[in-house]
């Protein structure tokens, strides 16, 4: 199984964490149109290639943190905390 | 009955044998005693013997014998007592085995499955597709046709149950292969300071040098006791790495435990070093199955290693070094050579003649010679699947016949065969540079993994030395030319597990199957017990030659873990199944409480009647453990921020003591879970969610804290099993809690609905009581320390056993609430039912400024469109519409019955349904279609609760 690497504990086995999604920004609840609100909601951008997702060390120190990891090669590093 | 004389067993001992010939043993095959040396496999002793024929091949039941004389030899496999499939070429015998060949009826000898091979215009590839299929409605005299004819062994149901714990390992350096280069690789990786992973497949340490020549043993001397000698070094024989995966997570399986068990060994290794050598390749010709065709390796392999003549006369068909040694051996070992036929200069083999066994073969250009033993040594297939699975494309070399590794990752390295060839120095050399220079890189990983971690964790124990910078350069290994040999001038064999002919192939082709994937797939070629180990290459040649493209061009498939077979019992391990009790179960079980299995609770279902437990909460007093209530604490000054943020109701205003009920949403407005609130301080709250959602709620209030509100000041503890929960419930329940709590005053004026207090129950100090109520009758839900959960339940049992307090389960719970029309995430709402179709118009506040899931729930609102969540009543009473049942209006699905029991507060059916919103109007007449087909009238309540719809009764 792929290493996902924990800015806290290092590089982990994935089974330790849970993938919360692809890294989109929140569109601001108040002004957003139904159409890009559900793009925001459903259509992630899919790479192939590198794409930031944000991932939670459930069985671990159980932080949220941003990952750069290539679709390609399954190797990425973290990007720091995952604030949106 | 006496063995039969060994009339095979070479008598003068081979230097490099591994047969105790001090000590022998017998074992049966097929009910007839064989005699056998420790060190035999099963395999070599029936050769000895004078054994030919040893199976039955899998679709036309053709004779077979031994073909490569190794683990995957396709000819050997048999039965051995309660373990099918075992690899008889590679399994050693043992005193006492009972040996049998598998599928064939009624013997070895005369199978009448072989009427197959007359049936072979209607096998031909692909008949999977085109037979058996119609009439349908034969289907079941087919199905027991067909697995009459299944090729497999058995398995008595009464096999012995063996548990194997898995088992992780974290190796500096995983060596996949113990020959030469494997060996001096490992040594060298561990010399260098690395831990060192070894794994090889055959029992002992030596590939090929193990039936090599005198320079071959010495050096495999050599490299044993450099093994054996150097620290660091794991060594497991008998063993295959299975897969390696992400990240180089390797799976090795470990055999040859007791029992024919396998052990699952997870490793994570820093550096994969690939080492399998080279598996030889059989010819493509007319007969090359018959019982007495094989390759070098397994001639060289019974006579070197078990002192076997293989046959009495032999054609040897060369092309390389093998072929030219398998020739000396074969003199040494007494047998005829009838002729040897040089493929370099141009020779070739048409046809073997025989059928139980070979009895001549016919060469190109002329002669038939007679002979009973045919031996080729036509190539070499690189067997690169650790390298595919490490994301490799090995390309295919024309000049050498067989496919070299290509880019490989920084943690993968290869070395011996499968790199190249060479002298067995330069090949021993390149793995030692190999070896170290794994070690250099798995000392750089463990450094930069070091870097990633906080400062405080510096490494405890243990130096470790500093990371070389300086990579070790691999020596440049040459390539031998090969000839490329795959199929003679007439057509045979291609996959032997299968039966796949290059015949087989070819039709495939001219049917339109003309990549090589899908010519796999429609022939079935390469998905056999070998996975293409020996019948890729060869596959792919002929399917070149049939579309007019090079090897390079066809490619390959792909090639999937597990390389080898693995048994069930290895995957599964040990069953691990955690289970979480309340501390009230004790008294669950003597009260003879049916288990309920909620997730990874056990709860009671009920103890007797629920109906009877209904009606003592209706009437009396009664008490429900509800211990897996999720329970979060939150402290803090932006918790009512939180609130506003997750729930779709108000939060800003919710007074010390008070309790409120809240629904949260995702982001697509989608109903997700719902519970109750309460502040207990100024900065101190208590939320409440459902069971199977507590870890979800705290995961989403983590999430929304992190990543959307770092700003906010809020701590959150769950809670869930710090403290027992139980709902005391009825009329009676106030009377109840006044005799065994302190510190509260229970009276309705005091305490009155949807607030909180904190107190003292039955001695038990820090429970907090709130008055909320799902059951719809005056009660008090108390969440206990929970090592006082026990007590206190007996406590109220033992108090109030003169109001006639009985307890009650969740079965009991639901029916109450459905009176109620109260609503169950996840049974009354799905994956699509947003805010406004959970009935919840009362508590989505659209005047906030921003919640979850507003945007959709505006818009919701805005259009009208979804489900409306309804109470409904079949018009007959007595009917109780299965759950899930569809509402329809003529052949029109139009909603569903979420929720269904017999009420026996109102002694009639009661539901609740999702319906088109056109339909939710109370009155309406809609149609209910039961699972068998009836169709029955029910009418739209007024309210979702079918009593009590003031809720007065819980107010008292």
């Amino acid at each position: 199984m792929m290493l996902i690497r924990c800015p806290w504990c290092g590089p982990r086995g994935a089974a330790e964490f849970h993938y919360i999604g692809e890294f989109k920004p929140r569109p601001d609840a108040q002004s957003v149109t139904s159409a890009d609100w559900r793009d925001y909601l459903y259509v992630p951008a899919n790479p192939s290639g590198p794409v930031t997702e944000t991932w939670y060390h459930r069985m671990g120190c159980r932080r949220f943190f941003n990952l750069e990891r290539d679709t390609l090669t399954n190797e990425s590093r973290a990007v720091g905390e995952g604030i949106r | 009955m006496s063995a039969p004389p060994t009339t095979m067993r070479l008598a003068t001992p081979r230097p490099g044998e591994e047969i105790d010939r001090a000590r022998s043993f017998t074992f049966t095959w097929n009910g007839r005693t064989i005699a056998a040396f420790p060190g035999d496999t099963i395999v070599s002793a029936l050769a000895a013997s004078g054994e030919r024929v040893l199976s039955r091949s899998y679709k036309y039941h053709r004779p077979r014998g031994v073909l490569t004389a190794s683990y995957h030899d396709p000819g050997c496999f048999f039965q051995v007592g309660d373990e099918p499939n075992v690899r008889g070429a590679h399994r050693l015998a043992e005193p006492g085995m009972d040996v049998h060949s598998q599928d064939t009826w009624p013997s070895l000898r005369f199978d009448v499955k072989a009427v197959n091979q007359l049936a072979g215009r209607f096998l031909g590839p692909g008949f999977y597709y085109k037979t058996f299929i119609k009439p349908q409605r034969l289907w079941p005299l087919y199905e027991r046709v067909l697995q009459r004819f299944v090729h497999a062994g058995h398995v008595p149901p009464d096999t012995p149950r063996v548990t194997v714990d898995k088992r992780y390992a974290h190796p500096d350096v995983l060596v996949a292969g113990g020959g030469p280069a494997g060996m001096a690789a490992a040594a060298a990786a561990a010399a260098a300071g690395a831990s060192v992973l070894l794994v090889e497949e055959e029992y002992r340490l030596g590939g090929h040098l193990r039936w090599g020549g005198d320079a071959d043993l010495a050096a495999l001397r050599e490299l044993r006791e450099l093994v054996a000698g150097t620290p660091g070094i794991e060594v497991l024989t008998n063993s295959v790495v299975a897969g390696r995966y992400d990240g180089n997570w390797i799976a090795v399986v470990r055999r040859g435990l007791p029992g024919g068990a396998e052990q699952l060994i997870k490793a994570r290794a820093r550096m994969l070093v690939v080492a399998p050598g080279l598996i030889e390749r059989p010819y493509v010709f007319a007969g090359n199955d018959v019982p007495g065709v094989m390759l070098a390796t397994a001639a060289r392999r019974l006579i070197n290693l078990h002192a076997v003549k293989p046959g009495r006369r032999a054609v040897v068909l060369t092309a390389n070094a093998e072929g030219d040694a398998a020739v000396a051996d074969l003199r040494e070992a007494g047998v005829e050579i009838a002729g040897v036929v040089d493929a370099r200069t141009g020779g070739d083999l048409v046809r073997v003649h025989g059928h139980r066994g070979v009895r001549a073969v016919e060469v190109a250009g002329g002669d038939t010679i007679e002979c009973d033993l045919v031996v080729t040594a036509v190539g070499w297939t690189a067997p690169t699947a650790l390298l595919n699975m490490s994301g490799d494309q090995p390309t295919y070399d024309p000049r050498a016949a067989r496919f070299f590794p290509g880019a490989l990752p920084e943690d993968v390295l290869a070395t011996g065969g499968i790199a190249g060839d060479g002298t067995r120095d330069q090949l021993i050399g390149h793995a030692e540079a190999a070896g170290r220079e794994a070690a250099r890189r798995a000392a750089r990983q463990r450094s930069q993994t070091r870097a990633m971690l906080p400062a405080h964790a510096n490494g405890h124990g243990g130096s470790w030395p500093p990371a070389d910078e300086q990579p070790v350069r691999l020596p440049e290994l040459p390539v031998d030319p090969h000839p490329e040999l795959f199929r003679a001038s007439t057509h045979g064999m291609v996959d032997f597990c299968e039966d796949v002919s290059s015949k087989d192939l070819v039709t495939a082709i001219g049917e339109g199957y003309d990549s090589i994937e899908l010519a796999k797939r429609y022939t079935t070629a390469t998905m056999g017990p070998t996975q293409g180990k020996l019948e890729v290459v060869n596959a792919v040649a002929i399917a070149a030659q049939a579309t007019g493209r090079t090897i390079g061009e066809t490619g390959t498939t792909t090639w999937r873990p597990p390389y080898a077979p693995v048994t069930l019992g290895a995957l599964a391990g040990r069953p691990w199944e955690p289970v979480r009790y309340s501390p009230m179960q004790p008294w669950h079980e003597s009260h003879h409480a049916s288990p309920l299995i909620a997730g990874a609770w056990i709860r009671p279902d009920r103890y007797g009647d629920p109906a009877a437990e209904v009606a003592a909460v209706r009437t009396k007093v009664a008490v429900i453990d509800v211990t897996p209530l999720g329970k979060l604490d939150l402290r803090g000054p932006d918790v009512p921020n939180l609130l506003n943020l997750l729930y779709v109701n108000k939060w800003s205003k919710l007074e010390i003591g008070r309790v409120r009920y809240g629904v949260m949403c995702t982001e697509d407005g989608v109903v997700f879970d719902d519970g109750v609130t309460g502040r207990l301080g100024p900065e101190h709250y208590l939320m409440s969610t459902t069971s199977s959602g507590a870890a979800a709620v705290w995961e989403w209030l983590e999430n929304w804290l992190q990543t959307t509100h770092p700003d906010w000041a809020v701590h959150v503890t769950p809670v869930t099993t710090a403290y027992a929960s139980m709902n005391v419930a009825g009329p009676a329940s106030r009377e109840l809690l006044e005799r065994v709590t302190e510190g509260v005053d229970l009276a309705n004026e005091a305490f009155p609905y949807m607030q909180v207090r904190t107190g003292r129950v039955a001695g038990a100090d820090g429970c907090v009581l709130w008055r909320i109520g799902f059951t719809g009758e005056l009660s008090y839900e108390l969440h206990v320390p929970a090592g006082y959960g026990l007590h206190v339940w007996e406590t109220l049992m033992d108090r109030g056993a003169d109001l006639g307090i009985v307890p009650f389960g969740v079965e009991a719970q639901r029916i109450l609430r459905l009176e109620k029309g109260h609503f169950i995430v996840g049974q009354d709402t799905d994956g699509l039912t947003r805010g406004f179709s959970a009935a919840l118009d009362w508590a989505i506040k659209l005047d906030k400024t921003d919640f979850v899931g507003k945007p959709e729930l505006a818009w919701q609102n805005a259009d009208g469109g979804g489900p409306r969540l309804v109470g409904l009543q079949p018009d007959d009473g007595t009917v109780v519409p299965a759950e899930a049942s569809q509402i329809v209006e003529g052949q029109r699905i139009v909603g569903r019955i979420t929720s269904s029991r017999m009420s026996p507060t109102l002694g009639r059916s009661i539901c609740l349904a999702q319906v088109e919103p056109r339909l939710a109007k109370p009155g309406t007449q809609v149609t209910v279609r039961l699972p068998a087909g009836r169709r029955i009238p029910a009418r739209v309540c007024e309210h979702l609760a079918h009593f009590d719809p003031d809720g007065s009764r819980m107010r008292v």
